[in-house]
């Protein structure tokens, strides 16, 4: 049964870090947790042909993305006995430095939370139609492509 | 019939395109619409891109009127 609904992923712009505290302080007062696992993407310096990225233009066909976001969140419930998920990605132009992603599950037990995060970034990595253009110093860029 | 096109990514940028609306002659499918859309344009690999109709990644959708297709290179999502 599908009974969660959809909830909105995509932020504009980079993740502040904040987000991140507040996100693991509103999960206090659920006594039922025992682990929450987090993980983080963060915009990497690559190298390529002795140019530097300095930033991702991230762009996606959002009305699937949202809609494949929700069916990857409701696959993950339906594996793993979590309590909780949430998942943050940006769209637009993120620095060097600043994050991108941001999946956060909680669980009684440490192992089915860190097993839900793991399911959750590769889901998303190879399913969620979103477009990466690596912006280099010099203003040319190439596009990402997962690996 | 017509159909609504969206491109994105890099076939976006190779396509000089978003989005156009396209009048399509008899039966057609979504991978013969793709190679359609594709021909001529300065994309290495066009095996990597994906179809989708309604938001469906699947190829061999005979299309109809009214379908919104897109146009999806290799995601890069995270």
């Amino acid at each position: 049964m599908d009974k969660r609904k959809p909830k909105k992923v995509f932020i504009q712009g980079a993740i502040p870090p904040e987000k991140i505290a507040t996100s693991v302080a509103n999960h206090q007062s659920k006594s039922n947790i025992g682990a929450h696992s987090i993980f983080l993407g963060q915009i990497r310096a690559d190298e390529v042909d002795g140019k530097t990225v300095t930033a991702i233009d991230y762009t996606a066909y959002e009305e699937m993305a949202e809609n494949v976001f929700h069916q990857i969140r409701e696959a993950t419930f339906a594996k793993f006995d979590i309590t909780c998920a949430h998942v943050y990605h940006s769209l637009g132009k993120v620095n060097v430095g600043e994050l991108c992603l941001f999946v956060f599950t909680s669980s009684a037990h440490r192992k089915i939370a860190i097993e839900a995060t793991n399911f959750l970034v590769e889901e998303i990595k190879a399913k969620v139609p979103v477009f990466g253009k690596e912006i280099f110093e010099d203003e040319t860029h190439q596009w990402k492509v997962n690996k | 019939m017509t159909v609504t096109i969206k491109y994105f990514g890099l076939v976006a940028e190779a396509a000089e395109k978003f989005e156009e609306v396209m009048e399509l002659h008899g039966a057609i499918t979504a991978s013969e619409l793709k190679t359609q859309c594709l021909n001529g344009l300065a994309i290495a690999d066009k095996d990597s891109v994906q179809i989708a109709v309604n938001q469906n990644l699947d190829d061999t959708i005979t299309l109809k009127d009214g379908d919104e297709v897109a146009l999806l290179p290799p995601f890069a999502g995270g």
